[in-house]
């Protein structure tokens, strides 16, 4: 049996210090919902397990200056859905987070988790797409940040560098008339994986289109960014020749496997359908702010 | 392999133990501390019997190290009855014969205590859904849906 060693340090440069120099060997523990689960099949033997759980930035949320919100990659689903304000600001990226599991794997999932987890399925994804969220990475090499859509590589890969850790998620600030959602298509009706999930952000003025953005999941090898179906979407009054246009630049998009869950002609078609739906639902609420 | 000392709270007592790195806390609980009342099922977090609550929230013991335990207040089946009083819903349970053999009760009676701390007045489909993590291969969940919306019920009188 190899040797496997647990730490918990308090701050995050003692995080990244332990887990470069175990160079590949360590693994990061936030829930754990998905690593724990790949350690008992073992797929996964860490040397080194770093709790990033005891270090405050990364399970604090936070109201930015400029009226954004920054949300601590570590967070679990359950705390971030009991914030007074965070929801009423991005209803589309906690239902998105709230989405993954049973109550109890919400008490320990994180968005964090579910980004560097990499799978292409992963429901918080591309809710923060569409929300334009980016992440604060920290490693050997000090603090960058990214857009979310630049940290998925393909399933089960991402583009951190080694030793890196994600450290938040900030949402920019939402002006008036802005509404965002998230939708999956699942055969159960609870605790399944997405044959395809669709995040739309909008802000309206005056029944017209100012801002889109589309985040699309399980559709191709990682989470996309649609640019396309925003672009189809911005300065549209959301007629149906601009949804249609939209569903199409998100079926366009696609590049789906063949699975249990569902064909890839299926996920084509659903895609395309999901947009809709979900475009309908963040136009109803950005109209309700 | 280096163990690793943890100190902790359960059911509102103090407690410290041994254990190796990448012990789940459902091992810990059961084969080091011998509070076999949480269940395993799968070991991968989709059937609900090792449900426990960690500073009041809902986990599932298989998903967590046991050295995450450290300075935090795990709550198991173990201290859900006060000595011979069975709380409400383990009373309820046992009239409306919500269980056949047991295995996934203490994780569902877990998951209702927490679902009803949070929302003592919940709809059906809410029950379905707070529930949705926690399978039962026997009973049907319907007796277990009445069971816990009566004890909701009978609790909110209580409460009055
Ligand atoms: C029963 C069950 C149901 C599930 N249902 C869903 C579902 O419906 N939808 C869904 O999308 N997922 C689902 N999942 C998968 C999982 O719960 C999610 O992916 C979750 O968000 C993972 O978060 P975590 O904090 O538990 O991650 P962890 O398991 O702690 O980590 C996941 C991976 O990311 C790495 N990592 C974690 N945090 C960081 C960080 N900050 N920086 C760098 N690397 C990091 C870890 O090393 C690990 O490789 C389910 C899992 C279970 C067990
Ligand atoms: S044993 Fe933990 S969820 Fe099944
Ligand atoms: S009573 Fe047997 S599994 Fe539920």
């Amino acid at each position: 049996m190899t040797d496997i060693r647990y730490l918990a340090p308090r701050s995050l440069e003692e995080a990244v210090s332990a887990f470069a120099a175990a160079q590949g060997a360590a693994r990061i523990l936030a829930g754990g919902t998905d690593l724990l689960v790949q350690m008992r099949n073992g797929v996964v033997k860490p040397g080194l397990i770093v709790d990033i759980k005891k270090i405050a930035e990364m399970t604090e949320i936070a109201e930015t200056p400029e009226g954004g919100f920054r949300i601590g990659a570590a967070i679990s689903g359950a705390t971030l859905a009991e914030h007074p304000r965070f929801g009423k600001a991005w209803p589309g990226v906690l239902e998105a987070i709230n989405l993954i599991g049973s109550k109890q794997v919400q008490g320990r999932a994180s968005p964090g988790g579910n980004l560097c987890n990499g799978s292409p399925a992963g429901d918080s994804v591309p809710a923060m797409i569409a929300a334009g969220a980016v992440v604060t990475v920290q490693g050997p090499n000090g603090r960058r940040q990214m857009p979310v859509e630049a940290v998925p590589a393909g399933p089960g890969r991402t583009h951190l560098a080694p030793g890196e850790i994600v450290v938040s998620f900030t949402l920019p600030p939402r002006p008036a008339g802005s509404g965002d959602a998230y939708l999956r298509m699942i055969p159960r009706t609870e605790m399944d994986i997405a044959v395809v999930g669709c995040g739309v952000s909008l802000t309206l003025q005056g029944g017209t289109v100012t801002a889109a953005r589309v985040g699309l999941g399980a559709v191709a090898p990682t989470v996309l960014l649609v640019e396309d179906a925003a672009r189809a979407l911005i300065g549209s009054r959301l007629e149906e020749e601009a949804l249609e246009a939209a569903a199409a630049a998100c079926r366009a998009a696609c590049r789906p496997i063949n699975d249990k869950r569902g064909t890839i002609a299926y996920r084509i078609k659903v895609a395309g359908v999901l947009l809709k739906r979900t475009a309908a639902i963040a136009a109803q609420r950005a109209g309700g702010n | 392999m280096a163990k690793v000392h943890v100190t902790t709270t359960i059911n509102g007592e103090p407690a410290e133990f041994l254990c190796e790195p990448d012990k789940s806390m459902l091992d810990v609980l059961r084969n080091t501390l011998g509070l076999t009342g949480t269940k395993e099922g799968c070991g991968t977090g989709d059937c609900g019997a090792c449900s426990i609550t960690v500073d009041g929230r809902l986990v599932c013991a298989c998903l967590m190290l046991a050295a995450e335990a450290e300075g935090h207040e795990i709550g198991t089946i173990e201290g859900m009855a006060r000595g011979e009083a069975l709380h409400p819903l383990q009373q309820k349970f046992l009239e409306m014969a919500a269980l056949q053999c047991g295995i996934c009760t203490p994780g569902v009676l877990i998951a209702a205590k927490s679902l009803l701390e949070k929302n003592p007045d919940p709809t059906e489909t809410e029950v379905r859904f707070g529930l949705a993590g926690n399978l039962c291969r026997c009973t049907g969940y319907d007796k277990i849906v009445r069971a816990v919306l009566e004890t909701a019920a009978e609790m909110r009188e209580t409460a009055q």
